[in-house]
């Protein structure tokens, strides 16, 4: 295989004056305040199935996006083309079609004096994504599959080990004089087996680790053992009675359950009267043991960012403090709507209005132990892997799809499948009985092993 | 040697593909002789098959808030994407500068995944036919802004108006024109230009301290006279409407085991997760598929009969032609219960010497291909729809679904129902709050007892995610019966 380390070279020529002289020349094209955003990013991915290499990608884009106000009327336009004549006809159309939008008395750049960005290096880029050379990147990832496969007998198939790396940059400026830019790096192992049960029955599960910095990866091994032992644990599964019993979620899934907590918090949802959490700022909504976080500040993280889709300075915000709604995730717009202050969350695409984005999400933990949580349950469902898209943000209402395992006298006693777990999120919320001290960050959100009572669950 | 253009089908040809291969040549200064340099390059280290994708998107889209028009945007998107095939193996490069130089870079890129002597691409192209399923001119991309927003302003007055409940309507109107340009090594040439139009409004209704949501929407590669004559802004805001209103009256959904009647439709999103992901060739060449080996044996009812059809006039999973530049088709999945055959691209169906059913589709140019479900659904039976809940002592009617999910490996399923009743003693009763329902996608439909004789398509709202990569598909059902399937709800 010979080495492909020869990266697209995108970047040449663009950098914070071509994205400041884009605004400025949307303003002098008769916009009131303009906006504009430039994303770069370069992608490498391979996956290796059964021992031989499957696909090899790589490559790079960039796109601009701009964003203008006329008066209080907004549109905004994205493209591909940078050469002179698509920036022209970028900036035409954002003015011709602001034009034809409403005037939103709310609508408009944040105030000047709220620009900012988080000082010093928040370890977002790290070179050493890419500095492996092509055959060890298809290594790693061959060597995630490899253990995987050689973890048991009963390991049969695969659906393939990878390996992914990729670093992107994105220049914000704006009409206001903010202009900021950061870069991003990112590196992925994963494995994916699949065992095989007594009846021919398969079962594949997944495990991975990804990070800022390829210094930071677990092994491919550890990966890869870590997704067999998940494949095999879900072989025999079985389904299971209509009931109600204590959930445990453990903390790799938990997050789906604080996301439904995220989007309840969103403040378009919130001036729409599209949430549950609605008017309660300063209620309590949840038990005293629920404190929630989001902290876009934390270094290395990938729910970090020095300022957001809008040039405000990244920051700490609680959530929730030991049950009592302290707070929205707010950008500029949704925090006129409602008559508050934004919290920094303003995220963005290239195209359209920021919208909202948490930063890194999280629910604090306690202090049992996952296994001390186990062993006070007598029957209950150890929630591993969810189905479908759960919960209903306006109800509150939650049903999903779920499998995991069977907790008997305090112990995971047998896999199940084929099952639905519901409730509703504001009487789950006051219902978490317990919280594990196992904090992870798997991803920009993350929740500890969480155990519920009063959840339906359906089988047979 | 200079490339030639097979000549014998241009008088001849499809005048909208012609004019795309004459976009892509004009706009980007393309030659047959450039393409052969690509593919030549990209067979630079060997392989037995490389293609490029050549692609260019416009897409606009407006937002009604509050009874104001607060978004407006407009994107242009255009890439190129070589993939190089040795054996199992596929590269991959892309590039969104469609320069010469940046196109055989990519080219020499996507080559590093053979390690063999060079191979020569078939020198003369053969450009391939379609019929016409879709509109190009007065496509929804063309028409003045101005009658995209009076859509939407309609949308909003049709369901404030339809309640005094109805709180918050939010509208969207969003259309893209996709024009792609597919050459393969083998010779094969195809251009295609592919409309998509949407609609959509979501609702909030408020009585007390009870708040629900509704939604509705829909369109296909239409044109935007579709959204004044076939279905109105009118339509969609008071179903949108209907639904939010209706949940303000909502009961727990029950939970467990029970007979379960899908309405006509939306509800074909069960076809879609239940069999048609595991029936997608890439899971079965690699035995990773629940219904891998099953072909020839009964997966369903004998009352049960699926197709993929990616033929039908202006349907949102129509293609002339798919992402390899291969002619869509009807493929018949499963026939009175037998499972017939899977949903094959190039790769899966040299690989598994199985046709190519022209199912091998992609997001975009910085995506690799894979098969993946054009319009899905299940023909019509004999029952009547009335007979069929009649038949029914204790259940649940669904007739509106938000999305689903699969594990392809295991066959589990899920749907989630957005609207739905209580049957109780052959009668619909209380609408019941969403839940979502969970099946085994071999075992799912051997328990479909009746099949009515009311075969409808969804609106054209239907999103497949595969590893990561989004493609507009359809579904379609007739009223179905299933014996048992569970009901994930709260209620007894």
């Amino acid at each position: 295989m010979p080495p492909t380390d020869a990266r697209m070279q995108t970047t040449v020529g663009t950098d914070q004056d071509f994205v400041a002289d884009l605004v400025n020349r949307a303003v002098r094209a008769g916009a009131t305040d303009a906006e504009a955003i430039y994303a770069e990013g370069d992608e490498f991915e391979t996956e290796v199935r059964l021992g031989q290499v499957e696909t090899l990608k790589e490559s790079g884009s960039r796109a601009v996006g701009l964003r203008v106000l006329i008066g209080q009327r907004s549109a905004s336009t994205s493209s591909s083309d940078l050469s002179p004549d698509g920036i022209e006809r970028l900036i035409s159309g954002a003015i011709s079609l602001a034009r034809v939008t409403s005037e939103d008395p709310y609508a408009g750049l944040a105030e000047p004096t709220e620009f900012g960005s988080v000082p010093g290096d928040l370890q977002l880029f790290h070179e050493d994504v890419y500095s492996l050379p092509a055959a060890e990147r298809i290594e790693y990832a061959r060597r995630a599959e490899a253990a995987a496969m050689a973890a048991d007998a009963r390991i049969t198939n695969s659906k393939g080990g990878s390996f992914e790396a990729a670093t992107g940059r994105k220049i914000f400026a704006n009409s206001r004089g903010f202009v900021g830019e950061y870069r991003t790096s990112y590196c992925s192992i994963a494995a994916q087996p699949i065992a095989q049960g007594s009846h021919g029955v398969m079962q594949r599960d997944y495990w991975f680790s990804h990070a800022r910095s390829l210094a930071a990866l677990d092994s491919p091994e550890s990966v890869g053992r870590e997704a067999a032992r998940r494949a095999l644990r879900r072989l025999d599964a079985r389904k299971v009675k209509t009931q109600r019993v204590p959930v445990v979620f453990a903390p790799e899934i938990a997050p789906a359950i604080l996301r439904e907590v995220l989007h309840a918090v969103n403040g378009d949802a919130i001036y729409r009267n599209a949430s549950f959490l609605c008017d309660k700022l300063g209620e309590r909504i949840a038990g005293e043991n629920i404190t929630i976080v989001d902290d876009s500040t934390l270094p290395g993280r990938f729910g970090t960012r020095p300022f957001d889709g809008e040039g405000l300075p990244a920051r700490r915000t609680l959530v929730l403090e030991r049950g009592t709604l302290h707070n929205y995730l707010l950008n500029t717009y949704t925090a006129r709507k409602l008559q508050l202050h934004s919290t920094g969350n303003a995220s963005r695409g290239l195209a359209g209005a920021p919208g909202i984005g948490a930063g890194n999400f999280w629910l604090e933990p306690g202090t049992q132990s996952p296994a001390e949580i186990l062993a006070g349950i007598s029957n209950g469902l150890y929630v591993t892997e969810l189905l479908g898209h759960g919960g209903n943000t306006v109800t509150g209402d939650y049903s999903s799809g779920a499998s995991g395992l069977w907790i008997e006298n305090g112990a995971l006693a047998y896999p199940v499948e084929e099952i639905t777990i519901a409730g509703n999120m504001q009487t789950m919320l006051l219902n978490v009985v317990a919280i594990g001290n196992d904090l992870i960050f798997y991803g920009s959100a993350a929740c500890p092993t969480l155990c519920i009572e009063g959840m339906t669950i359906a089988g047979e | 040697m200079p490339a030639s253009h097979d000549s014998a089908n241009e008088p001849h040809g499809n005048t909208a593909a012609h004019a795309t291969r004459q976009f892509f040549y004009e706009r980007f200064g393309l030659s047959d002789r450039l393409l052969e340099r690509c593919l030549a390059e990209a067979l630079g280290a060997g392989g037995e098959y490389a293609d490029l994708y050549f692609e260019f998107v416009t897409a606009s889209s407006l937002g009604l808030d509050e009874s104001l028009v607060k978004s407006a945007s407009q994107g242009i998107s255009a890439g190129c994407g070589v993939r190089v095939v040795a054996g199992e193996r596929t590269g991959y490069a892309y590039t969104d500068d469609l320069s010469a130089e940046r196109l055989l870079r990519a080219a020499r890129t996507a080559a590093c995944i053979a390690s063999g002597p060079a191979q020569q691409p078939v020198v003369g192209f053969r450009e391939q036919q379609a019929p016409a399923l879709y509109p190009v001119a007065g496509a929804s991309a063309d028409a003045d802004v101005t009658a995209k927003l009076d859509l939407l302003l309609r949308a909003d007055r049709a369901a404030l108006g339809y309640d005094e409940r109805v709180v918050q309507v939010r509208a969207s109107y969003a259309d893209e024109l996709r024009r792609i340009l597919v050459v393969g090594s083998d010779g094969s040439f195809a251009a295609d230009t592919q409309p998509m139009a949407r609609c959509n409004v979501f609702v909030i209704a408020k009585e007390g301290t009870n708040t629900t949501r509704g939604s509705s929407g829909g369109g296909g590669r239409v044109s935007m006279d579709f959204f004044l004559t076939e279905k109105t802004p009118e339509h969609f805001a008071t179903e949108a409407a209907r639904q939010a209103v209706l949940q303000l009256g909502a009961v727990a959904a029950p939970a467990g085991e029970m007979e379960v009647v899908l309405g006509p439709g939306g509800p074909g999103i069960l076809l879609h997760e239940a069999v048609g992901h595991g029936l997608e060739a890439d899971f079965n060449r690699k035995k990773t598929s629940a219904f891998a080996g099953l072909v020839g044996q009964l997966v369903a009812s004998p009352k049960v009969t699926v197709v993929d059809n990616g033929v039908l006039p202006n349907r949102r999973g129509s293609l002339h032609v798919d992402d390899e530049g291969s002619p869509t088709q009807e493929t018949v999945l499963i026939e009175k219960g037998v499972l017939k055959g899977y949903l094959s691209d190039k790769l899966s169906a040299r690989l598994m010497g199985i046709a190519d059913t022209g199912n091998g589709r992609r997001e975009s140019y910085q995506h690799i291909p894979m098969p993946r479900m054009t319009n899905t659904y299940m023909l019509s039976g004999e029952d009547a729809p009335e007979d069929i809940l009649r038949s029914v002592k204790r259940g649940l009617y669904a007739v509106n679904f938000g999305g689903g999910q699969v594990d392809i490996t295991n066959g589990k399923f899920v749907f989630a129902a957005s609207e739905a009743y209580l049957i109780e003693d052959g009668k619909i009763t209380a609408p019941v709050k969403n839940a979502t329902l969970i099946g085994n996608g071999p075992e799912a439909l051997k328990y479909v007892s009746m099949v009515g004789n009311d075969l409808a398509l969804d609106e054209g709202v239907g999103t497949c995610g595969k590893a990561g990569q989004s493609v507009p598909v359809g579904v379609g059902m007739p009223t179905i019966k299933l014996d048992k399937m569970t009901v994930g709800g709260t209620g007894n």
